[in-house]
């Protein structure tokens, strides 16, 4: 009886499922085979470089899946999967640069970097030989004076926004003048520096506390957005048991807020010092450039990573191989230090928060 | 005994008013160092407006100075965001709503890298390593395209042409449009995406029904602010490219349009006198166009957030 109710049925629903074809899982995988092998053909033929036959392939690729698909579904599935290959394509362009200037960096640097590349200036080097400790020096003594002018300020302003400010008139123009001053472009900031020091102590200037004071322009603003972020996310009732217990409000603050949002607040931090250890700029105008090792923020010209790099690149002087070769070998040195302060401010973010937790 | 509540109450609102007035003050050195940025280089700046042809490179006034760099630095950055703009809601994409999570969180650190890379290590592989590869490319656009006005040419030997600059100008923004952009893909209504879903919707079609009409006014802001950044970027652009500070459409001769940031870091450390003013003054200039781009980025964001009543 049931059977023969739903014999009617099952045909119809049958011939719906089969004008649905789809594509098999591996098609995607095969038609790139596919196109890797035609553009590699193809460029052994006509002498194209391995970029050309990827781009080849890519194009191919992005074209013969559709194509296929077109085929075998129905113009929506189409769309759908050119749209897919388009989104991995404009990924894979993206990666390109990334991979090509590392590969790029390490190889013509790595091989710079010794001893004495690393424990020697420039002071009285001519050719081959000497090293970049100046320009170490400069760049983490400046960097230092940076984070001590920018977390204080950047802290405590973060604070007056969540603690205090509230909606107040004040707090709203901070909030935006900090969003404003995140666009600040990096050379604008070493102009400033420039301006008020050459306004103090005469024009021509140089000095590293001017450095800091460019790039705290620069790294107060990163400070202030992460710091308030992190303090908000503070439950209000631990602020509210502070208050129950009769500890006042800055008590409350320091000893309450600012520890349990410890671990995102430095993470913050280390991100924003990685941020603007890079920066060339305004080291370039306003703390100068010179071969001997300074550690006077106050006084006289100080080198740092990114101007060596650049002068020694764009003014490599009389022999344009060992100073190219400088600025390839310090380059590696000052991503690497980037890359470390990033990787140092995952790892700190996580373990102090995995302590808080156990304390709880 | 209530006398000593009364004298320990005194001292906690004053330690209380201490310590808000102390950080109410951090935050009013931020605000008085913005008004300082305007102030200083206004007043550094203003000197400029009478110096002459000797302090700027040859023109003839300050306006006349500032014109071609202005020019070159609009031209750089609006064909930088012409590349990264689809390039970074791609990427985005990718992360947000095409690849499996943990291949997203894989991507995310590739482009935080991409993020955290100096600028200056941008230039050297600008001048060492795209220039020479996109000199093939310029050569045959140039053998077939020399009738529209961006490649007519003669064409670049080195590839230091405006043109490499903005695709490096867009390597270095696409970390910042694609990192705004993910987080506003991710933000869409789960329900309004299964709902396309669960109308037949393809993948695509819900990412064009649901993902991208709410996102459209957080990606214009994105793109702005990324704009604002490739505006002001400057050692990248001030290595790479090989400028003349011609006013032309030509994209891959090797007669360049200068920008206003490069030009201060190249011509800055030699200058003396009314040139560093003229200096200051286009730095004023600069200053001026990327507050407006990122003012105007944070408005639509604002307005957005006022419709959706928020």
């Amino acid at each position: 009886m049931i059977d023969v109710a739903l014999e009617p049925v099952q045909p119809h629903f049958a011939r719906l499922v089969v004008a649905e074809g789809r594509l098999p899982r591996w098609a995607p995988a095969l038609t790139a085979v596919v196109s890797l092998a035609a553009a590699g053909l193809a460029g052994l033929g006509l002498g194209w470089s391995p970029v050309a036959v990827v781009a080849g392939a890519a194009a191919l690729h992005a074209v013969g899946v559709p194509a296929w698909s077109a085929v075998v579904e129905n113009g929506r599935a189409a769309v759908d999967r050119l749209a897919t290959s388009l989104v991995w394509v404009a990924l894979a362009v993206a990666l390109v640069p990334l991979v090509s200037l590392i590969r790029q960096v390490v190889v013509l640097g790595a091989h710079q970097i010794d001893g004495e590349f690393l424990t020697w200036s420039m002071r009285n080097v001519v050719g081959s030989g000497g090293g970049i400790y100046h320009a170490v020096v400069g760049t983490v003594l400046i960097t230092l004076a940076t984070t001590a002018i920018s977390v204080p300020v950047g802290l405590l302003a973060a604070i007056y926004l969540v603690e205090y400010g509230g909606g107040s008139r004040t707090a709203s123009t901070l909030r935006f003048m900090v969003d404003v001053m995140t666009g600040i472009p990096s050379i604008v900031a070493g102009l400033f520096a420039y301006a008020v020091f050459a306004l103090l102590l005469g024009p021509g200037i140089h000095l590293g506390i001017g450095g800091s004071v460019a790039l705290s322009l620069l790294m107060v603003p990163i400070v202030v957005r992460s710091a308030e972020e992190m303090l908000r996310l503070v439950p209000v009732e631990l602020r509210e048991a502070s208050y129950a217990l009769g500890v006042p409000k800055w008590r409350t603050v320091v000893r309450v807020v600012l520890p349990a949002a410890r671990a995102g607040i430095l993470t913050g931090v280390t991100l924003a010092i990685a941020r603007v250890v890079g920066e060339t700029a305004p080291l370039l105008i306003i703390a100068g450039a010179t071969d001997s090792v300074n550690t006077n923020l106050f006084g006289g010209q100080m080198e740092s990573l990114p101007v060596f790099i650049y002068y020694s690149y764009t003014q490599p002087g009389l022999h344009p191989q060992y100073a190219q070769g400088h600025a390839w070998g310090a380059a590696l040195v000052l991503i690497a230090i980037v890359v470390l302060l990033n990787l140092a401010a995952r790892t700190l973010g996580r373990l102090l928060a995995l302590r808080v937790n156990r304390r709880r | 005994m209530s006398t000593d509540v009364w004298a320990g109450t005194a001292r906690r609102r004053l330690a209380d008013h201490a310590f808000a007035g102390t950080t109410r003050s951090a935050g009013l050195v931020i605000l008085l160092a913005l008004v300082g940025v305007v102030v200083f280089l206004t007043g550094e700046g203003l000197p400029a407006l009478t110096a002459g042809a000797v302090d700027l490179r040859g023109h003839g006034n300050l306006v006349a100075y500032l014109w071609p760099l202005l020019f070159g630095t609009v031209l750089a950055a609006a064909l930088a965001m012409l590349i990264a703009a689809p390039l970074s809601i791609g990427v985005a994409l990718a992360t947000s709503h095409f690849a499996p999570r943990p291949v997203g969180r894989a991507i995310g650190y590739a482009v935080d890298l991409l993020a955290a890379i100096p600028s200056v290590v941008y230039g050297l592989w600008g001048i060492g390593v795209l220039g020479p590869w996109l000199v093939p490319i310029y050569q045959w656009l140039g053998e077939h395209l020399s009738w529209l006005p961006f490649f007519s040419g003669p064409v670049s030997a080195t590839g230091r042409t405006i043109l490499t600059a903005a695709v490096v100008l867009a390597i270095m923004v696409l970390p910042i449009v694609t990192a705004i952009a993910r987080e506003i893909f991710t933000q869409t209504p789960t329900l309004q995406e299964e709902a396309a879903l669960a109308l037949g919707a393809t993948r695509w079609e819900m990412v064009r029904l649901a993902v991208l009409p709410y996102a459209r006014a957080g990606l214009v802001s994105a793109v702005m602010l990324g704009l604002g950044r490739a505006l002001g970027e400057t050692m990248a652009v001030a290595m790479v490219l090989s400028a003349t500070g011609v006013v032309t459409l030509d994209l891959t001769s090797s007669t360049n349009p200068s920008t206003i940031a490069a030009n201060i870091a190249l011509n800055f450390p030699e200058s003396s006198g009314l040139a560093v003013n003229a200096l200051i003054a286009s730095g004023l200039v600069l200053f001026a166009l990327t507050l407006a781009v990122n003012v105007a980025a944070r408005a639509v964001v604002a307005s957005r957030a006022r419709s959706l009543g928020r």
